[in-house]
């Protein structure tokens, strides 16, 4: 990394931060975007796969239903418009995981547009507009074998497509303005809002870390007073909150340290190294034409405006609302609920917890310190630890009536994760409960010291 | 009774009766592929072995009282531009050479279910881009009439199957005139539904939004049969319609056209029309008349700029469908040696395995939606598109049908327009317009150009979805000159070679 830097102080000084965030979420439909193929992760390469999410000549894609639904659902959470009618588009590229040599997108007709959330930063509220949500389908997934595990020096490529067609939404900013010194946190805290917000609609499993939720991130600069927009870079596959946050920052200090210096920012794809830093990837000078054209292969979509507010009755509630009801029913501080929201998952495994008789404070803490240490080391989320609500809210009832106590109920947690049962069982099979038979202890205690006098 | 010269609907029923068993039939048009397709080459691939279990198949169903429908048993070829599994399927180009797909398309699964017999693949373009057959990777067909001349294009190896007696049915496909035009030059009924009418899933892409599968027979009653066997909703194709096919099967049964009020396009005459042409047309729109038609002049003020119209629209699509064709996934692959890049190996398979039109196509539809000019060549198409489809919306409301000649001149020699794409280009004149409107549009045979002996197609027009008017008016046509000429225009063909087929 050779980017000269300016401190972010300074350009905060100098500078205002804009920022646009494209985030791609695939949904988790049982099957496919245009064939009936399933989409579970991780089976055998090549088992989910038919002639159409193939590619193979003479297929043809069916729109699935339920992605277009999911799709209005999280338009309708982002305050969008729903298009009366709108049409897929060709998007024309070339790449061996493409099996049509072209990606089923929307172009200039996109299913919702022109909507609007709030993304809370410490006490601030922020506004980001939505540009759009539009339905696309997925690539299959390639791995170079060789050289540097690129497609130019490697000695060969496997294809697996059981990914290919599999339902992903684009949901693009409009620019955003004003954040100032927020611009990372208030990038980040989107992101997290509409991970929050895809799992509460429950159509889709949410996880960056496995690319079910991808970020790609834009930042400008604009002189102070300027009136005109600085030139962007785009920084590709940004798949944590965190890194969205550092690349921002990253960002901003790499344009302020170019423009202050009397330099260009170039219009460039870059890419996010987990070491913290972006590079340049390919020149968007020199990117490809599209050719995107209206998908002649399906027919128009026009959803029924009366199924769109049935739809819209049925949301779950909104993300930002349950966040401002939480924190205010468990009585937390801005900064001790940011900590909750900062942890993938853990927001609903406490929340889980209190509903299972846990004070907020407690599940607050088992979640956060024991058991995300845990899902830490085993790079897992926290929902996916092999330990429920009801069973840590089990172990606190312990705790809370003398049974056990705190290095006990540590103990107890680890046989509850190593499949020891249900805490109860735990204590009882390791004999961790705490003695308070007063008499066995004065016992115990003559024993020992009649043994070591 | 010649097996060879009956029509699909005779042989049906002679096999429902067990005058003739499917197997005979069957045998016989193989038979006759034997002794002429070496001067025909209608063909690419002949499935005889399964051809005569199917057919023998079908004669057991049949002999166990099974009540089938009325092609049951009768052979048909297919365009090679239809996924069949039993066997290759190229679309005419060398890129899918060897290609056997993994699954049927729907029309070859709803001819299976109606008990026909899957005989061949037929010849065509490459990928359905020509009017002569020229392109074809493999070869061109030979006109049955002279076989120093093209079969039409891009399906001339249906029509010349059919024409030839080496089957009784094909099924073509028709971007631009591809059933119409082939079955125009060489004497046979051609069809195209309108567009949503039969499925497209399973038929290697030309253009997406004028694709349109549809019968090739010797007569209206035994396009009608077919049609129906392989018209109807398809979930598996999107655009595909919902609304019931009409009744097309009983339209060619009475071909009553008593009262019918049929247009006259006055745009498709003059010159470049060959004055046979013209003239047989004249003829076959006053035998209308006589069967109690009304005719008027109509004019479509847009039809002249069909052609360039269609040549922007249908390159896009081809640029895009014809983008998976890779060397990565099947078919064709050159310079996988380990030393050449991906974007090499795909370089060098294009390079090979695609001809020069199916390229010409590619880089002109890419240049046409590439940025910067896509408002100006696929958006004005597009706006001309719609004014086209006005124009027929327009003529309709005076008219029931509108007719043209099917194509300006009748079948060229082998090799004359093949340097000239322009001159190629004009043979579908008349029946682009159909296609990008998306209306159902058929060619029927109406006479010889008195000047080269050579058959000349009339072409009617009907509104979306009433295609029963164009077997109203086909059958009404056939009977009026067969009446004439005292026998169907193709028994005047000459014969192919020592093994006669007697009409």
């Amino acid at each position: 990394m050779a980017d000269e830097l300016l401190s972010f102080d300074a350009v905060l000084e100098r500078f205002d931060p804009v920022l646009g965030l494209e985030v791609h979420v695939e949904l988790s439909t049982k099957s496919k975007m245009w064939c009936g193929c399933p989409t579970e992760f991780g089976n055998e390469p090549n088992s989910q796969v038919c002639p159409v999410c193939l590619g193979l000549p003479g297929s043809l894609p069916v729109v699935n239903a339920k992605a277009v639904e999911s799709a209005i659902r999280i338009g309708l959470s982002l305050n969008c418009q729903i298009a009366r009618w709108c049409r897929f588009a060709r998007k024309n590229y070339f790449y061996p995981d493409m099996p049509k040599d072209y990606q089923i997108s929307q172009y200039d007709e996109p299913l919702c547009f022109d909507g609007e959330i709030a993304v809370e930063v410490g006490e601030m509220a922020y506004q980001v507009p939505i540009e759009r949500v539009h339905m696309e389908e997925d690539a299959g997934k390639i791995t170079h074998i060789g050289g540097v595990g690129r497609i130019a020096n490697a000695d060969y490529s496997l294809l697996d497509y059981n990914r290919a067609g599999v339902p992903l939404m684009e949901i693009v900013t409009k620019t955003i303005h004003d954040t100032g010194a927020a611009a990372p946190e208030v990038a980040a805290g989107y992101v997290a809002l509409l991970r929050d917000m895809v799992r509460a609609l429950a159509v889709s499993q949410g996880r960056m870390e496995r690319g079910n939720l991808r970020c790609d991130v834009n930042v400008s600069l604009m002189p102070k007073g300027a009136s005109e927009l600085g030139i962007r870079s785009e920084t590709k596959n940004v798949n944590s909150l965190r890194a969205v946050a550092d690349a921002v920052r990253y960002e901003m200090r790499r344009q302020g340290a170019i423009l202050s210096a009397g330099g260009r920012v170039v219009q460039e794809t870059r890419h996010w190294n987990e070491a913290g830093y972006t590079t340049a990837g390919r020149s968007k000078e020199t990117a490809e034409d599209y050719r995107y054209f209206p998908e002649p292969d399906l027919v128009p979509l026009a959803a029924d405006p009366a199924w769109v507010e049935q739809l819209r009755a049925t949301l779950p509630e909104h993300p930002g609302k349950r966040r401002a009801r939480l924190r205010t029913e468990w009585g937390f501080t801005q900064r001790e609920f940011g900590d909750i929201l900062a942890v993938p998952g853990a927001l609903d495994t406490i929340a889980d917890t209190v509903l299972a008789g846990a004070t907020p404070i407690a599940a607050r803490k088992w979640w956060l310190t024991e058991l995300a240490r845990r899902a830490n080391e085993w790079g897992v989320a926290l929902d996916e630890l092999p330990i429920t609500a009801k069973q840590v809210a089990e172990v606190q009832a312990l705790l809370d009536t003398g049974q056990i106590n705190d290095k006990l109920a540590r103990q107890v947690i680890e046989g509850v994760l190593a499949g020891e049962g249900d805490p109860a069982a735990v204590v009882q099979h390791r004999g961790l409960t705490v003695v308070s038979d007063t008499g066995a202890l004065e016992v115990a205690v003559d024993g020992a010291i009649a043994a070591d006098p | 009774m010649n097996l060879l010269s009956a029509s699909a609907a005779e042989l049906g029923r002679l096999i429902a009766t067990r005058e003739v068993s499917s197997v005979e039939v069957t045998r016989a048009h193989l038979d006759q592929i034997a002794a002429v397709d070496t001067c025909i080459h209608a063909f690419l691939a002949i499935d005889a072995t399964g051809a005569l279990r199917q057919a023998a198949a079908t004669d057991a169903r049949i002999a166990a009282g099974e009540q089938l429908g009325p092609l049951a048993g009768v052979p048909i070829a297919i365009k090679d531009l239809l996924c069949y599994q039993a066997l290759p399927t190229t679309a005419g180009s060398r890129i899918l050479e060897g290609w056997v797909p993994p699954y049927n398309s729907t029309v070859v699964q709803r001819l299976i279910a109606a008990g026909l017999v899957l005989i061949g693949k037929t010849n065509c373009d490459e990928f359905a881009m020509g009017s002569s057959t020229e392109t074809s990777g493999y070869g061109p067909t030979h006109n049955p009439w002279d076989t120093a001349r093209i079969p039409g294009g891009s399906g001339g190896g249906s029509a010349a199957a059919v024409a030839a007696c080496e089957t009784p049915l094909a099924i073509g496909t028709d971007t631009g005139g591809s059933i119409r035009q082939p079955a125009a030059v060489t004497g046979s009924v051609g069809v195209k539904p309108t567009y949503g009418m039969v499925s497209r899933y399973g038929i290697i892409a030309m253009a997406s939004s004028l694709d349109q599968a549809g019968p090739v027979a010797r007569t209206t009653l035994d396009a009608a049969l077919l049609h129906t066997v392989i018209a109807g909703h398809d979930p598996m194709d999107s655009t595909s319609l919902t609304t019931p096919v009409p009744d097309v099967v009983t339209a060619a049964r009475l071909g009553d056209v008593r009262g019918l009020r049929i247009g006259l396009v006055r745009e498709f005459s003059g010159e470049g029309y060959a004055p046979g042409v013209e003239l047989r047309v004249q003829q076959a729109i006053a035998a209308l008349l006589t069967a109690g038609a009304e005719v008027v002049e109509v004019s479509c003020p847009h039809f002249i700029h069909a052609l360039a119209t269609y040549y922007l629209i249908m390159p896009a699509e081809v640029s895009s469908n014809l983008a998976r064709y890779d060397g990565m996934r099947y078919g064709l692959r050159i310079g996988d040696d380990g030393t050449n890049s991906t974007e090499t190996v795909t370089r060098l398979t294009r390079g090979k395995g695609f001809g020069t039109e199916a390229k010409r196509r590619i880089i002109l539809g890419t240049y046409a939606l590439s940025a910067g000019y896509y408002d100006a060549y696929y958006g004005s198409a597009q706006k001309m598109r719609t004014l086209i489809a006005r124009d027929f919306a327009t003529a309709f409301e005076r008219c029931d049908v509108l007719v043209s000649p099917a194509t300006p001149t009748t079948a060229f020699k082998l090799g004359e327009r093949i340097d000239d794409p322009l001159a190629m280009y004009m043979s579908d004149l008349c029946t682009i317009p159909a296609n990008l409107a998306g209306i159902g549009a058929a060619s029927f045979p109406c006479g010889l150009a008195p000047e080269d002996g050579l058959p000349v197609g009339f072409q009617v027009m009907a509104p979306a979805l009433r295609d029963e008017r164009l077997y109203q008016v086909g059958a009404a046509l056939e009977r009026e000159l067969t009446a004439k000429w005292g026998s169907q225009l193709l028994a005047q063909a000459p014969a192919l070679t020592d093994t006669k087929v007697v009409w």
